[in-house]
């Protein structure tokens, strides 16, 4: 059997999928353009069975992304033990080509919210989601990516652009980013910034994994529009526009295509795949 | 102003408290309801988790009285871990004492039947014992003989008919009749399957699950059902892969 472990050290520079267990066979057919697969965490954790009987099929035949969705890094108190200690197995036993969490929080005393909660960015948060990373990292035994947010407000404490916290964090961990360039579209028009301007000021030599997504649309109380990172639709014609912008500054990046809601047949999702595909080959025909 | 996240948690599980001061919308105005898309997410992607494990019970009731019981339930046991997989392990016990359901007497039991059937999903994978090795234990060596049975393997003793209401509901089997049933769950590869046994059986696979040697199983159970016979019950849980370790007395591997 080949050791997936020295094959699959790394994510290439091609499109990749968030893996759900209704493409299973498809994918075993025939996955192109599709390149690699990327896993919640939280899922893979458990003790056996056809879950963990799937992942380890996959994982001899791509490069596999751990990406967790539960640790709460912004989170004021301490990580969770128990947590890590899974992730940390999950990451010894498959030995992914990467592993990325959030720039957010989830857990509060005890409890797990289920989603990714926003931080202000302050050097108190600075100091506690370097502190987090730097444990993570430890128990994992390897670097990690940092993904931005989708944000819905901002934090009237703040004293620190967005781009400058990660780029700051990524410097005291040694963490890579990862580019969530639809979360980038959704934050930018509901706080009222620039896309073009984010990515320029993003600190695009560390990232090591674009992503790509769906939103919905809705609007707050004076009716400016509000964007949902809703990963149940195809990406916008816009977050397309933005990641040809992103290319062209970053050089070719692995893409993965999120798709989490309203779960297509696989074609659909291979389609989304492929346009990431484009981008890549577009860029390789520029003259550098 | 600065928000903690003991205040923001609180709010978000709690919609008649006010959005936490210190959050806006890019522009200096208050967040409003911008906050409430967080309060959605938290809600809704727990409920779905809930939809996920407990599809029988949702629909027993249909899908917005389950809303609103998941509703209820998030708020008064959010999650304690990150793994959803275990996420409503309360749940039946909560419908127990939840009284707009009271007249759904079976509903809890349902609902253990689905967190069996999970739970089993999830459970370490485990190599089966090798039947021939029964074989091979000296009758008198017998009654001394444990058996461990495999991590995947659930057992629901329940007072409803638990199985044929599931299976009414999820599979097209016919109408439950007022039978009290024991449902064996066991992963022969990986899917759990369900299996209705008689009084005996269930009696006796507790007993192995408590530890018990096959002599005092066997004497437990002909105690609480005389016509108990071993030996369909003991193919039941080969033929399920359902045994993962045979240990004959005086094997001293063996964790009494």
């Amino acid at each position: 059997m080949p050791d997936s472990s020295a094959l699959f050290d790394q994510l290439p520079p091609a499109p990749g999928v968030g893996y759900k267990p209704q493409h299973f066979t498809a994918i075993i057919e025939d996955a192109s353009p599709v390149e690699w697969l990327e896993i919640h965490a939280e899922n893979y954790v458990g003790a056996g069975g056809r879950p963990l009987a799937q992942l380890r099929a996959l994982a001899e035949r791509f490069p596999i992304s751990v990406h967790g969705v539960g640790l709460s890094i912004g989170g004021e108190g301490r990580l969770d033990p128990d947590h890590l200690a899974r992730l940390a197995h999950l990451c010894d036993w498959l030995n992914p080509a990467s592993f990325s969490e959030h720039l957010a929080w989830s857990t509060h005393d005890g409890h797990f919210l289920n989603d990714l909660l926003p931080l202000p960015y302050t050097n108190a948060t600075l100091t506690r989601v370097a502190d987090h990373i730097d444990e993570l990292q430890r128990a994992i035994g390897r670097p990690m990516l940092l993904e931005n947010p989708s944000s819905y407000l901002a934090f009237a404490e703040s004293t620190w652009s967005e781009t400058d916290f990660l780029d700051e964090v990524a410097r005291r961990t040694g963490c890579g980013l990862l580019l969530d360039v639809n979360n980038v579209f959704v934050s930018a028009t509901n706080l009222g910034l620039d896309a073009r301007a984010y990515i320029d000021a993003f600190a695009l030599e560390r990232v090591g994994e674009i992503h790509l997504g769906g939103h919905d649309s809705d609007a707050d109380d004076h009716g400016a529009p509000l964007l949902i990172d809703s990963h149940g639709r195809k990406v916008a014609d816009p977050v397309w526009a933005l990641l040809d912008h992103t290319l062209a500054r970053s050089g070719p990046k692995p893409i993965l295509i999120e798709w989490d809601a309203n779960i297509p047949d696989w074609p659909v999702l291979a389609a989304e795949a492929a346009r990431a595909g484009a981008a890549l080959d577009v860029l390789a025909k520029v003259p550098a | 102003m600065s928000v903690d996240q003991s205040g923001f948690h609180d709010a978000l599980l709690d919609a008649e408290r006010p959005v936490p001061k210190g959050l806006t919308d890019g522009h200096g105005r208050p967040a409003g309801k911008r906050f409430d898309i967080y309060r959605n997410n938290v809600a809704v992607s727990l409920t779905e988790a809930l939809e996920l494990s407990f599809p029988c019970v949702r629909r027993l009731i249909g899908e917005e009285n389950f809303k609103r019981v998941a509703g209820v339930f998030l708020r008064r046991h959010p999650p304690r871990t990150p793994m959803l997989m275990q996420y409503g392990a309360d749940f039946p016990t909560f419908l127990e004492g939840f009284e707009p359901l009271s007249h759904l007497g079976y509903l809890p039991d349902v609902a253990r039947l689905e967190q069996a059937l999970r739970l089993s999903y999830h459970a370490a994978d485990a190599a089966p014992a090798d039947a021939e090795q029964l074989a091979r234990i000296p009758p008198e060596a017998l009654a001394d003989t444990r058996m461990e049975l495999a991590p995947a393997v659930r057992l629901v003793r329940s007072n409803w008919p638990v199985h044929a209401i599931w299976a009414f509901n999820m599979e097209d089997g016919p109408k439950p009749q007022p039978d009290a049933q024991d449902v064996l769950i066991t992963r022969p590869a990986l899917d759990p399957l369900m299996t209705v046994t008689g009084a005996g059986t269930a009696e006796f696979v507790a007993a192995l699950i408590n530890g018990e040697t096959l002599g005092t199983a066997h004497q437990r159970t002909t105690g609480a059902a005389a016509d108990f016979d071993l030996a369909p019950a003991l193919s039941l849980l080969l033929g399920g892969s359902a045994i993962s370790k045979i240990q004959p007395a005086g094997d001293i591997s063996c964790n009494a």
